[in-house]
């Protein structure tokens, strides 16, 4: 059927237009020069890039509109860069296009697909050299080729087993003990509970043992974050309740999403937000999630005041901190 | 002869006896490539990667992979003092104290932002056109793994300044490891050499951003060029083009100026960029400790749709037996993403199994002639462009006066009902141009001219389009008729059945105009 | 020698004498008051422009705060807020609020600055609050340490005003606001009251000289000039990215167009 209907037809190449430059000996000067004063500004680009590295300071400053007050040494070196390397494109593309031949040429293409004659005798030269190693009727060996190829690739794999340590109980602890004082990050002061109003955080980390050096692990498990709300403001059970002190509560400062610092407290909302992910937390529900992807609430830090009325942890955080993992028994927070 | 020719010929005869390379030279000088402007955008990529290779030499001379720790003492006086790691304060070195170091390190990184966003563009220009299809399915396969592989090499460099905002990307890297069942926490000590930050992760991922992965991308970049080389590039249909031939310009000299001029000039526009703005300044982040942050801590874009995928979330979790799985994290972090790339490198084999069409393509498809796969195509970039927003989604809402929780609903469910849509229309549009195609053949190019028959109608003139023009539009259909449509029948299983359906909804198309058609209307009009 | 004491004979020296020694007393009174200041301060000359200040409050705070600034159902009470809630909210014009939308927003303050102290005096005779400063009683540039305000910074501030004090989203519209070209009082005085949904920054956890360190670094942060170019709104990857996808790829196709056109 489809022969019956007369289809159009390719009608070949178009005839080839000359150019301005093909015919007239001026437009052909006239792209010659415009290539060499590429070529020449390309070479004054270099020539600006060098005396704006030796010449010029590195502390000066000069106002663009848009820009702002930038760097000139810097900003120099680039546009003189920028002049060296695109002048000698637009160069070389207006050469081409203006003086070298513009007829296209057609080539043919070959097909990929080989003789059928010559797989045929790759398939029948296979099978025989095959049968040679005699690998089919061999079993024994191509069996056991197959356990040590399966085998030989383990090795490499076990001897990367002292990039790290075994976790162990790590992601299950923090520095927070019984009776540890919160101390003011990164001042490293202790606090007390006067020392903050209503409405008022404070970045806390754990008192360390004298001489132990706060190592950034540390604060990636330990940061805490102490807010003062009124005490009627809290909607909390009341063990939790008893973990607050005149309304001051503490939250691990770890996101149990993805780990970020989440210390976007809104005062008046008494919402935690995580700018990474935007993860929201309900400070007067016990840092319940209330937005995002975040499944889990932030660890609450029991308090207490010591002796000399600094702020101290009752207890250890009562559920591991931060991110998830397999290990992390979830059942109670 | 001329002294220069004469030193020439005999370094060529010198390397000739020696390797036999005056045949394989002379064929290829003649090697013919086509010309159009969506062929130079692999090109872009090409020489970022070089661009990339270069600079980041300089960088490294400088740079220094160690999370030791050190008090800054340089030329930038607002961190004067400060304790941090070695990595941070040599950025800084570069930035401040090395002539040229900051233009440098932003050429690096525009030129990683180029590189991948040149990659995305290219893989639009191949998908929309059909250049995947046989026999080029193997470059199809090695673009999807530089793709990837860019993404990973991408994030490791913006993770080794070890300044704030890059060690809050490490941090949740660091969460995404942990959050893989049995062993992730065995991962992330692994990787990290312990507790994170730890010392060791900037020095191990320094040596797989300037060792490992560039020797991957050189040996996947020299495969892809060879293949290219080898099967001839495409070209758009057009008169004089066909399956069999390929026209454009031979290698020597018009080729080699443009593309080694073209070079240059993605040199230019990068140094330009790194001149004039400013990309990743380290030394207002400070330096990295985990319990800091910055409002608005993105990734770069390549990441930032993952990161809108991540943020979109639900709060999913499960917990039993005693151990907890992050679906929150797995889920847009690891499967959905690990889905979407095996679908798009499996692309080539779906389609030539649904269409049952096993012939060579060396012309390319007009993107309207294909409508399920341009459909296709516009509704994974509509899918792209709604998980990248959200990953935004705290910027924009500053910027327009939106709520970071109003924008996360609505890619929550436009995630979804969006990218069905942008099908249907586009695939609506594809057949509309199908069928404008068919009228400008048959019935000329409206001209505007009004001229007023002897009866008093008024008709607008209408001009025949060239012969050109004519193959250009109808060419598609007139090669050799398209296999036929599978019926849908009984004897099929679910997945044969899957097929016909989807082979059937493939075929849909408007019928080319063709010669009988245009004499029949001719006719007609005298 | 001779010149100084011809100088000191002249008669225009005693005039400018005076004028250096008040001002040499008034630097070192305005440094001494800035640091303490939780308590406010009493004296019988104010009470004239507690009694003025009264009378604007009455006028034109007290419909949502309540003839005794005891706070209604819209408005928080403002016994104990202070003098520097008072010049903060409205010395940049948050308040009155134009509506009731998510925050009150910086906009021009209606009240002139006298009218603004007399109403902070007002509340501040209410009950002890933290009172008012003046930007020139923060000698952060002598007092205070920008790379320590650096850290501070990005450990209390940056979380929720951006790296560079761009300011950021918050929750359900709410947002940081920039602090760029805030005047160093007002971000004293946002620091001691906590305005809206800011959390409070009491003289304990940041001490008053830390407090001018943070001013000092914020001001090094507003006036820093672009060392690689445009700034791009100091924001992060996001504007970076958008650059990359218009200018930089767009004028790469652009080139790659005219490469491939045919010549004329």
């Amino acid at each position: 059927m489809s022969n019956q209907i007369e289809r159009f037809e390719d009608p070949g190449l178009p005839e080839h237009i000359h150019r301005n430059a093909d015919a007239d000996p001026l437009a052909e000067k006239r792209a010659e020069k415009q290539v060499a004063i590429l070529f020449l500004l390309s070479a004054l680009g270099t020539v600006l890039t060098i005396a704006s590295y030796i010449f010029m300071k590195s502390d000066q400053y000069v106002y663009f509109p848009v820009m702002g007050s930038t760097n000139v040494q810097q900003l120099f070196i680039g546009l003189g860069l920028t002049l060296a390397t695109l002048c000698i494109g637009l160069g070389a593309i207006q050469w081409a296009k203006k003086l070298m031949p513009d007829q296209e040429v057609i080539a043919e293409r070959h097909e990929f697909r080989s003789e059928e004659v010559d797989r045929e005798e790759l398939v029948a030269t296979f099978h025989d050299r095959a049968g040679q190693a005699g690998i089919g009727r061999r079993p024994l060996i191509k069996r056991t080729l197959g356990l040590a190829v399966g085998l030989v690739g383990l090795s490499p794999l076990v001897l990367l087993r002292d990039t790290g340590p075994l976790p162990g109980k790590f992601f299950e602890t923090t520095n927070w003990a019984a009776g540890t004082r919160l101390v003011l990050d990164p001042a490293g002061t202790p606090i007390k509970p006067e020392d903050l109003e209503v409405g008022a955080v404070a970045q806390v980390l754990p008192e360390l043992p004298a001489g132990t050096p706060r190592t950034l692990e540390n604060i990636g498990k330990d940061a805490v974050l102490l807010i003062r709300l009124r005490p009627e403001d809290f909607n909390l059970d009341p063990e939790r309740l008893s973990w607050t002190y005149q309304g001051i509560i503490a939250f691990s400062k770890i996101c149990t999403h993805m780990g970020c610092a989440v210390a976007l407290y809104e005062q008046q909302t008494h919402h935690l937000l995580c700018p990474c992910h935007q993860s929201t937390f309900d400070v007067t529900r016990a840092a319940k999630v209330i937005f995002g992807p975040a499944a889990r609430p932030l660890p609450q830090l029991a308090l207490m005041v010591n002796a000399d009325g600094y702020l101290t942890a009752k207890q250890p955080f009562s559920v591991p901190v931060g991110p998830s993992f397999w290990e992390r028994n979830s059942a109670n927070g | 002869m001329k002294k220069s020719q004469k030193i020439g010929g005999s370094v060529a005869n010198y390397v000739d006896e020696r390797t036999g390379a005056a045949k394989w030279v002379k064929k290829n000088l003649n090697k013919v490539f086509p010309d159009h402007w969506s062929f130079m955008l692999g090109e872009i990529c090409l020489y970022s990667f070089i661009i990339l290779l270069l600079s980041g030499t300089f960088l490294t001379f400088w740079f220094d992979p160690s999370q030791r720790d050190v008090v800054y003492n340089g030329a930038y006086a607002p961190l004067s003092g400060v304790s941090m790691s070695a990595a941070y304060a040599s950025t800084l070195h570069i930035s401040f104290d090395v002539r040229g170091g900051l233009l440098m390190r932003q050429i690096h990184h525009w030129a990683a932002l180029i590189f991948m966003v040149a990659i995305v563009v290219h893989l639009f220009r191949v998908f929309f056109t059909g250049a995947f299809r046989k026999p080029r399915e193997f470059n199809w396969l090695i673009g999807i793994g530089l793709l990837t592989f860019g993404i990973v090499e991408g994030f490791l460099g913006y993770s080794l300044p070890d300044d704030l905002l890059s060690g809050t990307g490490i941090r949740i890297a660091e969460a995404i490891l942990q959050a893989i069942p049995v062993v992730g926490s065995y991962l992330a000590f692994f990787a990290f050499g312990g507790p994170f930050p730890g010392t060791a992760f900037i020095p191990r991922i320094y040596m797989v951003h300037i060792l490992l992965l560039p020797g991957l991308f050189l040996a996947l970049i020299t495969i892809h060029l060879m293949l290219v080389w080898y099967q001839k590039h495409t070209q758009y249909p057009g008169p004089g083009r066909t399956e069999k031939n390929v026209v454009g310009y031979p290698l020597m000299p018009v080729y080699m100026a443009k593309a080694g001029g073209f070079f240059f000039i993605v040199f230019g526009v990068t140094a330009f960029l790194g001149a004039v703005a400013s990309i990743n300044p380290i030394w207002l982040y400070g330096p990295y400790t985990p319990g800091q942050i910055s409002a608005g801590s993105q990734p770069d874009w390549y990441m930032g749709w993952l990161d809108g995928l991540v943020r979109m979330s639900p709060p999913l979790e499960t917990h039993a037996f005693g151990h907890t799985i992050s679906w929150n994290i797995l889920l847009p972090g690891l499967i959905l993403p690990g889905i979407l790339f095996t679908g798009m490198a499996l692309y080539p084999f779906i389609e030539s199994w649904i269409s049952g069409d096993k012939r060579e393509h060396h012309l390319l498809d007009r993107p309207r002639n294909a409508p399920n796969r341009t459909a296709l195509g516009a509704m994974s970039i509509a899918f792209m462009i709604i998980s990248l927003a959200n990953g935004g989604n705290d910027v924009i809402a500053t910027h327009f006066h939106l709520t970071i929780n109003g924008i996360m609903w609505f890619t929550r469910f436009g995630l979804f009902i969006v990218p069905p849509i942008v099908f249907l229309i586009t695939k609506r549009i594809c057949l509309s141009l199908q069928r404008a195609d068919r009228d400008l053949v048959l019935h000329g190019r409206e001209t505007g001219r009004l001229v007023m028959m002897p009866n008093g109608e008024m008709i607008e003139v209408h001009e025949q389009i060239s012969d050109a023009k004519k193959w250009t539009l109808t060419q598609h259909q007139s090669a050799d008729a398209l296999p036929a449509p599978l019926p849908e029948s009984a004897k099929l299983g679910i997945k044969g059945k899957l097929r016909a359906r989807m082979n059937q909804a493939n075929a849909v198309q408007v019928p080319a105009a063709t010669v009988t058609e245009f004499k029949e209307l001719g006719e007609g009009h005298h | 020698m001779k010149r100084l004491s011809g100088f000191r004979r002249k008669r225009i020296a005693g005039p400018i004498l005076m004028v250096a020694a008040l001002f040499t007393i008034g630097t070192a009174f305005g440094v001494a008051s800035a640091l303490p200041s939780s308590q406010h301060e009493m004296s019988s000359g104010t009470s004239t422009l507690v009694s003025e200040g009264k009378a604007i409050f009455l006028r034109g705070c007290s419909s949502c705060h309540g003839l005794n600034a005891e706070g209604g159902g819209i408005a928080p009470s403002l016994i104990g807020v202070g003098a520097a809630a008072v010049d903060f909210q409205v010395g940049t014009g948050r308040m009155p609020m134009a509506d009731m939308s998510q925050q009150a927003m910086q906009k021009k303050p209606l009240y002139n600055p006298d009218e603004t102290a007399a109403l902070a005096s007002y509340v501040a005779s209410l009950a002890p609050g933290p009172s008012a400063v003046t930007n020139e009683s923060l000698n952060f540039e002598r007092d205070g340490n920008s790379a320590e305000g650096g850290q501070l910074f990005r450990t209390n501030c940056a979380m929720c005003h951006n790296f560079a004090g761009q300011g950021g989203a918050l929750t359900n519209g709410k947002y940081a606001p920039s602090l760029m070209g805030v005047e160093p009082k007002y971000i004293y005085e946002a620091m001691v009251t906590g305005p809206q949904s800011m959390p409070k920054f009491t003289n304990t956890t940041i001490t008053p000289q830390e407090k001018l360190s943070i001013i000092k670094w914020l001001q090094q942060a507003n006036h820093e000039a672009n060392q690689g170019g445009a700034s791009l709104g100091r924001t992060g990857p996001v504007t970076e990215g958008l650059l990359v996808w218009t200018l930089g790829i767009g004028i790469l196709i652009g080139i790659a167009v005219w490469l491939a056109m045919k010549a004329k």
